[in-house]
């Protein structure tokens, strides 16, 4: 198949391209989600991110709650930011970081106003933002302007098989083309960690994937009570045929094809080595990950799936690919893109991964995923240790 | 052709079904992804979807090799043709 070498994209102040066109209203803390919801009601065609954090975290925790917050801002699916916060500092602070993008953006707080005070300044703001954003034309984008995340879940063993292969065959035909790729699930790598270690571009990759995957088991060890076979594999892995986490680890690595890791990177943080393979660290539930993934700046998820997860995230598409026959069957309705004829044999892995591009790119362009037509928007904050 | 059974890896000594499920006594025609060649196997028990068959004897402490790698070790003796999964099978991690 002959790749096309461009999309439709929304063009971003910043050089970045957008696949959507979202104006969000963000709340800073838990506490200023009835107001960032009451906003979104107000005015159509707006999204509140509502969460359940960013009151009294501190150190890295607090660090990773505003990368993460002025990183989904900064997303460049996202077209202007209405933030709101109980307080005025670290509102601003959250401007701030989201300002240098160039984008439209503006903060409001609670304290002294209460929240019809609130809600009625930034009504008045986030119409005028929508309205703005409603003008914004689709342009034609090279294929690089497309940061494509990966992640897996509720697998089985047809997504080592085949799905998880498909997404590694469109790694290896984009990564040439200039795309930002990134895969994350540090304790999913658990029994492949040695073999993935090796596909570090450089040593520098390979030692700082080695240490930063030493940290999280660390972790695990010192915190489980039992092995981890309630969680790791869960329940739809087993009944899927998966066993030990080795087996769901070699599974999940099919998913970056022969490609080469550049960086590692931290929860969230943006890539700043160029085009090419990153590796994020994350947790492997769904929607924490993809949401770090958004954060760091990726504008189109793809999620392939055995036993049939649904997950979605409010402002990156999360295309859908399963290989199982019955889920492509009994869930259709969360599937974008059916490879299960692999399994059959009546489809080779070039032809699957062909098929996951022609969907990747028509979703680029605008194609409403499964998981967006249904609703799904789950943001989820990571956070990394109890408040003070 | 028919399979009933993919393999990964030559070195695999499991190999995973891949239609709706295989009865016992079946005599299922299994197709290895690395070097494209085929095999066979009578299966001892039902096996649905996405879960694993033995494609030889198995002893307790052996490795469950599959992708060529060390995905687990056995816990209780199985016969090739069995199910493997968790009732046979451990986690070497955590």
């Amino acid at each position: 198949m002959e790749i096309p070498k461009s999309f439709l994209g929304y063009k971003r102040e910043n050089g970045r391209a957008g696949t959507r066109n979202h104006v969000i209203i963000l709340p800073v803390d838990d506490i200023s989600n009835a107001c960032a919801e009451a906003v979104s009601n107000n005015i159509k065609g707006t999204i509140a991110l509502p969460h359940s954090y960013g009151r009294l975290q501190f150190g890295a925790d607090l660090e990773l709650h505003f990368r993460t917050m002025i990183g989904t801002g900064s997303n460049p699916n996202v077209a202007a930011v209405i933030v709101i916060g109980i307080e005025p500092k670290w509102t601003k602070k959250i401007v701030d970081g989201i300002a240098k993008t160039g984008k439209p953006v503006e903060g409001f707080h609670i304290e002294r106003t209460g929240d019809i005070g609130t809600v009625m300044k930034a009504s008045k703001k986030a119409q005028e933002f929508v309205m703005w954003a409603s003008e914004k034309q689709r342009e034609e984008c090279p294929i690089s302007d497309l940061w494509i995340s990966v992640k897996c879940g509720e697998s089985d063993t047809t997504s080592g098989l085949a799905s998880n292969p498909t997404v590694g065959n469109l790694m290896d035909k984009l990564e040439p083309l200039g795309v930002h790729l990134c895969f994350g699930e540090t304790s999913e790598l658990t029994g492949a960690e040695k073999v993935c270690a090796t596909r570090g571009a450089t040593k520098e990759a390979s030692d700082k994937f080695m240490k930063t995957w030493s940290a999280y088991n660390d972790f695990i060890l010192k915190e489980a009570t039992d092995d981890l076979s309630e969680s790791q594999p869960t329940a739809g892995n087993i009944a899927g045929g998966l066993t030990t986490i080795e087996e769901k680890a070699f599974g999940n690595f099919q998913k970056i094809g022969n490609c080469k890791f550049v960086d590692v990177l931290e929860p969230a943080e943006e890539p700043k080595k160029g085009k090419g393979l990153y590796f994020m660290d994350t947790s492997s539930a769904a929607a924490e990950c993809v949401t770090l993934q958004a954060a760091a700046g990726f504008n189109i998820h793809l999620f392939p799936t055995g036993q049939g997860n649904i997950v979605g995230n409010p402002i990156e598409p999360v295309v859908k690919l399963t290989a199982n026959p019955l889920t492509a069957k009994s869930m259709s309705e969360h599937v974008d893109c059916d490879v299960s004829k692999i399994l059959s044999r009546e489809m080779n892995l070039s032809e699957a991964g062909d098929k996951l591009i022609e969907t990747t790119l028509r979703v680029a362009n605008g194609r409403l995923t499964c998981a967006e037509a249904l609703g799904h928007k789950e943001f989820v904050m990571t956070k990394l240790y109890r408040s003070a | 052709m028919a399979t009933e059974i993919i393999i990964h890896d030559q070195k695999d000594n499991v190999g995973v079904v891949v239609i709706e499920k295989i009865t016992p006594k079946q005599e299922c025609t299994c197709w290895i992804m690395e070097n494209d060649s085929s095999t066979s196997i009578q299966s001892k028990d039902e096996i649905p979807l996405g879960h694993k068959i033995a494609m030889n004897d198995l002893d307790e402490g052996d490795t469950i090799l599959k992708y060529g790698h060390d995905i687990g070790k056995v816990v209780k003796p199985i016969k090739k043709g069995e199910h493997v999964h968790v009732h046979n099978v451990k986690t070497k991690k955590w």
